[in-house]
Order: structure tokens, then sequence, then C-alpha cells
């Protein structure tokens, strides 16, 4: 076997990965397909293949980093969103890649059991753990309308937050308070970064967040023991960089002046750009016009389906701006004409058939009385005209 | 032996005037195009971006103008001399096909006055079918010019410039053969990006080998139409014997054509679409029907030694030649469902213009250039 590992220019990197060389799996993930997932993640957050073999090696170090995960005001759908990512799946990333210790809708134990759990491993790893935070926080009255364990969910947040090495919001709601957050706000809800003040809490919005952003953050944390590059809102760049518009696959349509004027109109069942219904695209950061959500393929985001965007990871827009306000465009206006949408199909055959016909047949009849007068006229003859 | 000899006839006949006037007619329209813009003249819309200024006066119009590629393949690739008083008509029409058809793409270039860019290498698209094409196309106006000149250097003192043609006149010769092999070919190819927006008739990966074979095809027609014509109008011996023993080697190679086309189609087991009624399956027929009317009779001899009817092949293989490209390129091409394209009028005089203002120039150039040979040389 020794002599096999050193022969073999890979065998320090398998034993770190702890895979060994005959190609069997470790925990369900063949080594191609960790690479592969990687390589992925690296390519979708334009790191360099490099940055994907450190990841490979991150995601499958035996220390598995400890996440404590709680819930405030929200939906669970951040959860539901996770576990629809398919590579790989959700149950091999947090039971193998990460170590989910705390999580109120998966973890198997329940009650006091549970909490008792949650405190001794962020006691256990203090300063190691990644805390996440799905749901808004209730701030109003001491914060008492979101409880766990007798205890409110703003000490939760603050308590987890103080041992965390690092803190990511997932969704909307834990981004900047979500739909509980919307007027006239009763509860008083914010987002984790207005709880913990002074700690840096990456956001990861959406409603719910494409899971990928969320794996991708999360792995990078793993990788390079930092944040990646965060926007104005704490937003990863890689995912937030950019406008839905720029990528969106309706944006010809935009550029040319077809629009869907209503729900079901002609141009919404055409798939005509939904500018004029209220898509917020224009204004709102995020990437799910390129990478689309549920691994189904092209088209399987809210604009592919035929919905306008509604802004779900700007705290602007989201549950504040009416579903048919006009997003503000950021960089480019349409003008205020555009070539007449009916009149497309080009003209009706006119004189130029009549034109065409008349040259045609001109040259026909021409052509004919030509041909007639050289029958009945003698060949010119000169050396090169005998016949071979 | 003859040689070659301006024919030295008045300028101004009826003909050239009514062909002036027509040219006249078309300029105006383009006076306009360039004043208001491609809508004000055009009917080309958003559905079919080019019309019959590019299928027309480039696509057809260079293939017609393929006399000087398909002479002096046979020439001075297969060394048939014979041919050689063929030869300089047959560069004279190339020259103008080839020059107005790469002038006539300005026309409808909507932003004409970025062409320019073509020509610098780090704006170039070397992957780009119609980046090869317009460099092509240039490249080989140049070299026609240059394959040319010498009707317009003899007789001339001997130059730097005409030592240089006499010196390098066997590259320019093999850039001629070669240029047109590459374009005509890409003209084929520019329609494979194309996919089910052309009708399975027409769409076919050998759609190159189709374009650059017919385009040879139409190149011999176009000399021996131009033989015949000129030899009529002017009173000049026809070279009937020439044109007879090139026939043949036309008639098969159109069989060859045909024979590819069609293998083709029952390759990709197509032929059920040609069985149905449509205008374009209609000329699809048509199309056909003049390839197979051309091959006949230049195959048959009794045929071919007819005057009329080896000229009515010419015409038949020129009519399908350009028919084809019309079909492939406009009445096969469903660009998006419920668009239409006919020319306008404006559409149509300007081509119809250009096409006065070739053949108004060939007739300048063989009534004051050596072109046609005819006359016994006077010593």
């Amino acid at each position: 076997m020794d002599v096999i590992r050193n022969s073999d220019p890979n065998s320090d990197l398998e034993a770190c990965l702890g895979l060994d060389p005959d190609g069997l799996t470790r925990w369900g993930i063949s080594r191609r397909q960790i690479f592969q997932f990687c390589a992925g993640v690296a390519a979708t957050m334009g790191l360099s293949s490099a940055a994907g073999a450190s990841m490979a090696k991150a995601v499958t170090s035996p220390s598995r980093p400890p996440v404590i995960w709680l819930h405030g005001q929200e939906c669970t759908g951040c959860t539901e969103s996770l576990l629809r990512a398919y590579h790989p799946t959700l149950e091999s990333l947090l039971l193998d890649v990460i170590s989910l210790d705390y999580h109120e809708t998966l973890c198997v134990g329940a009650g006091e059991q549970a909490l008792a759990y949650k405190r001794a491993m962020m006691e256990k790893h203090k300063g190691k753990y990644v805390l996440v935070t799905e749901g808004g926080t209730p701030m109003k009255d001491g914060g008492i309308y979101c409880k766990v364990g007798g205890k409110t969910h703003v000490e939760h947040v603050r308590e987890a937050a103080a041992g965390a090495a690092a803190v990511i919001a997932i969704g909307s709601c834990a981004s900047w308070g979500g739909v509980q957050s919307a007027d006239p706000n009763p509860t008083g809800a914010v987002g984790t970064h207005s709880v913990v003040p002074g700690t840096t809490v990456i956001n990861i919005p959406g409603c719910p967040p494409n899971p990928y952003n969320f794996l991708s953050t999360v792995i990078y944390l793993l990788t390079f023991k930092r944040p990646p590059a965060l926007d104005a809102h704490n937003r990863p760049k890689f995912a937030y960089g950019r406008l839905i518009h720029e990528n969106c696959e309706r944006r010809p349509h935009f550029d040319a002046g077809r629009f869907a004027l209503e729900f079901g109109d002609e141009g919404h069942r055409l798939g005509y750009c939904l500018y004029k219904i209220g898509c917020k695209g224009p204004e709102t950061h995020a990437n799910c016009s390129a990478i689309g959500f549920g691994d189904v393929g092209f088209g399987s985001w809210p604009v592919g389906t035929g919905h306008p965007c509604y802004g779900c990871t700007e705290k602007a827009d989201a549950f504040r701006k009416p579903i048919h306000a006009l997003a503000t465009l950021q960089n480019l206006t349409p003008p205020t004409a555009y070539p007449d949408v009916s009149a497309e199909n080009g003209p009706a055959i006119g004189a130029g058939a009549a034109v065409a016909g008349l040259v045609g047949g001109l040259a026909v009849g021409a052509g004919a009385m030509w041909l007639k007068q050289m029958g009945s006229e003698p060949d010119k003859a000169d050396a090169s005209n005998k016949e071979p | 032996m003859s040689i070659a000899a301006p024919l030295r006839s008045k300028l101004i006949t009826p003909t050239t005037l009514v062909l002036l006037a027509l040219a006249a007619v078309g300029f105006y329209f383009l006076l306009e195009r360039f004043l208001y813009g491609l809508g004000a003249v055009a009917n080309i819309n958003q559905g079919y971006p080019w019309g019959i200024w590019v299928v027309f006066d480039v696509i057809i119009g260079t293939a017609i103008g393929c006399g000087g590629f398909a002479m002096a393949l046979l020439v001075y690739v297969f060394n048939r001399g014979d041919y050689h008083p063929l030869m300089r008509p047959a560069l004279l029409s190339g020259l103008f096909g080839y020059t107005l058809g790469a002038v006539a793409v300005m026309f409808d270039l909507g932003r004409y006055w970025h062409v320019y860019n073509l020509l610098l290498p780090w704006h170039a698209q070397p992957n780009s079918v119609m980046y090869e094409v317009a460099l092509c196309v240039m490249a080989y106006v140049v070299v026609l010019w240059m394959e040319f000149s010498p009707a317009f250097l003899e007789g001339r003192a001997a130059g730097g410039f005409r030592r240089f043609v006499d010196r390098w006149m066997w590259a320019i010769v093999a850039l001629g053969v070669l240029l047109p092999t590459m374009h005509q070919s890409s003209l084929g190819s520019m329609l494979l990006v194309m996919g089910y927006k052309l009708s399975p008739l027409w769409f076919t990966l050998w759609l190159p080998a189709l374009f650059v074979i017919s385009a040879l095809m139409m190149g011999y027609g176009i000399v021996m139409f131009e033989a015949t014509v000129v030899s009529r109008s002017f009173g000049l011996p026809s070279h009937r014997a020439l044109i007879s023993k090139l026939s043949v080697v036309v008639g098969l190679i159109t069989v060859a054509w045909l024979a590819l086309r069609w293998g083709d189609l029952y390759a990709r087991h197509v032929l059920a679409f040609a069985c149905v009624v449509s205008v374009r399956v209609v000329m699809f027929w048509i199309e056909n029907a003049l390839f197979l009317a051309a091959a006949l009779i230049f195959i048959v001899p009794a045929w071919r030694a007819g005057r009329r009817a080896s000229f009515l092949g010419a015409v038949a293989l020129l009519a399908g030649g350009s028919l084809y490209r019309l079909d492939a390129y406009l009445i096969g091409y469903t660009p998006v469902t419920h668009w239409s394209y006919f020319p306008s009028v404006p559409e149509l005089m300007v081509t119809i213009g250009m096409i006065a203002l070739e053949v108004l120039l060939y007739l300048v150039f063989i009534k004051t250039l050596p072109v046609l040979h005819g006359r016994p040389a006077r010593r």
C-alpha cells in the first residue's frame, strides 16, 4: 500500500480527504462527485479551479465545523429551499460537510434535550461555530412575540452570536425583517444585523434564497476563513452583484419594446417583458435570472414562469412596493416610442410585385424574340468554330 | 489566330441610353436611402433583415460574376489554353459582378460608416462566416482588377506596375481561383447557422459544397450566355465550337450537383417535403427542373449542337442557380412566423439600376478596351 501511495501523486490529497484510491465512496459521495461539486461552486463564485481544489479539501476535512441554526419569525421556506439542493443533497452536506448541531426543524431531539445539546455545543465550540439565523427578530415589547424554551429570540440570537466565528442570515426575514417587518410592523421585526450591532452578518436575502448562494457562502467561509466580498447590504457580491434585469432571458423583449401589459394578454402569453406589470428585476440585485431554482433547467424562476419579480432580495421592494408598481430603471430608460408592434409583419405585396412582373415579362418576351431571330441568322464563323 | 481588340463602336446608342436612364433611377432611390435611411425605401423588416439587395446584388450577383473564376480554373489550372478567347470577357463580367456586389453590400448595411472596422485586425472576429465573406470578397475584387489589368496596360509603356503584374500574374491567378471557392462556399455556410429557419429542402450540411459548385456552374453559364449575346449583337464570331466543347463539362458538373443534392435529400429523408403544394415547393421544383433541363441540353449531343438550345441551356443554368440562391436566402427561409417580405418598387429599381450599370460598364469596356477576340489581328 505504501508503495502505491508513494507512486501516486494524489495519494497525500486522498489520504487527507479520507478517500481510498480504489474509487470507493465516503458518505455516499465519490471523490469525483466532491471535486465536481466544489469546482461548480468555485465557478459559480467566479473563483479559479485551484480554489475548487481547496474547497474539496476543506469540505472533506474530518473536522467538520459546527453550525447552530436558529429560527425566528419565518415560514421555514429557506430550509425548505435548502432541502431542494441536489448537488450534493442537503443531508450529505449538512451531516457530513458541516456538523449541523442544532436546527429546530431538522434536529431529532426535542424540547429541553435539544436546547441542552445546543448549549453544550456552543460551549464546546466557542469561537469556532457558524451561526445561521433564519427569520426576523421581533424587538417590540421586549421581543416577547417569538420565544423558544422561555427565552426570546433576541436573547437566543445575542447569546449564540457572542461565541460565533461567523454569522449568516439566510432569507429576507433574517436579512432585513421580511414580510412581518412590512407596515405597520406590529412586532417590530428586524433583521439579524440590527440585533447584534457591531457583528458582521452575511446576508443571503431572498424569499426563499437560492440554496446554492447559501452553500457557496458556507463553503467559502470554510475554505478561506473569511466572508466572500460583500456589497453595501452585506450580501455576497458573487450572487447579488448584478441586477436581475441584466441577465434576464426576457431582456431582449425589454430592449425591443415588447411588453406584457396585463396578466393573460397576448404579450404575456408570448413571454414578453414583465416590466410594465411591475417586474422589479431592473432594481433587484440577485442571480435568479442566471442560475434559476430547483435544478430543473431553464426558466425555473418567477419571471421565467410569467410572474414579475417582486424584489425579494431588496428591503425597499418586497412587501413594501406594490406588485404593480414600476421598478426604477437603474441604467437604461426605454425610449418613449418604439417601432409599432402591430405593423411588424412586413408590408403586403404591392406595387413591387407589379414592377417585378413587368420586368420579368419584358425580359422573357425580349429574350424570346431575340431567340426567334437567332434561328433565322447564319452563324458567323472563325478559326475556332470548327467542331472538334 | 485572333487577338483581343477594342470594338471601337459608338458609345452612345439607344441601348446605352436606356441603361443609363435605369441606372439613374436606381441612383435616385439610393440617394433617398442614404438621406432618409433604409426604412424609407426598402421593405426589409425585423423578420427579414436582408432583402433583394443582398440576395440579388451580392449572393446572386457574385455567383453570376464567377465567370472569371470558372474560366481561370479551366484555362490556367487545367491548362486548357484553347479557351483563352473566353477569358477576358469572363473576367470583365466577374469584375463588375463582384465590384458592384461589394458596393451593394453598403446599401444594405444600416451603419455602413462602420464598415472600415472589418479591416482593423484588432476588431476582427475570425470565427465569423460573414467576416470571412466580407474580407474574401474585398480581396477578390482587388485580385480581379489585377487579373484584368493587362487589358488596360497592353500597348502602354512598361511601367513598374506592369512589371509587377507580369511577374506575379501566376500568383494573382492562383488567388483568383482560391478566393471564390472560399467565399462562395461561405455564402452557403452562412445559412448553416439558420438551422430550422431554413426549409429542409435547402438546409443541409452540404450547403457550402452546393453553393460553390453551383457558383462554378453559373460562372460557365454566364460565359456561354455572354459569348452568344455579344457575338450576335456586334456581329462577331461566336466561338460556338469552344462553347460546345465547354458545355459537355458543364453538363457533367450539373449532373454531379443534382446527384449530390438529391442524394442528400434522400439520405436526410426529407423528400416528403417536396410533395406538399406551397410557393416554396413549387420554386424548388422549378429550380431543379431548370438544372435538369440545362444538364440534358448540354449532354445530349443533338441539343448541344443547336445554337438556340445551347443558349437556352445557359439561360436555364443561370436562372436555376439564381433561383436556388433566392430560395435558400428568402423563399425557403422563415425567420419568424407571421413575417413577410416582398421587395418594394424602390428596392427593385435599385437592383435593376445596378444590373443596368453592370451591363453599361461592360459595353463601355468592350468598346474601349481589348477584351473580345474576333477581329483578325491587324499587323
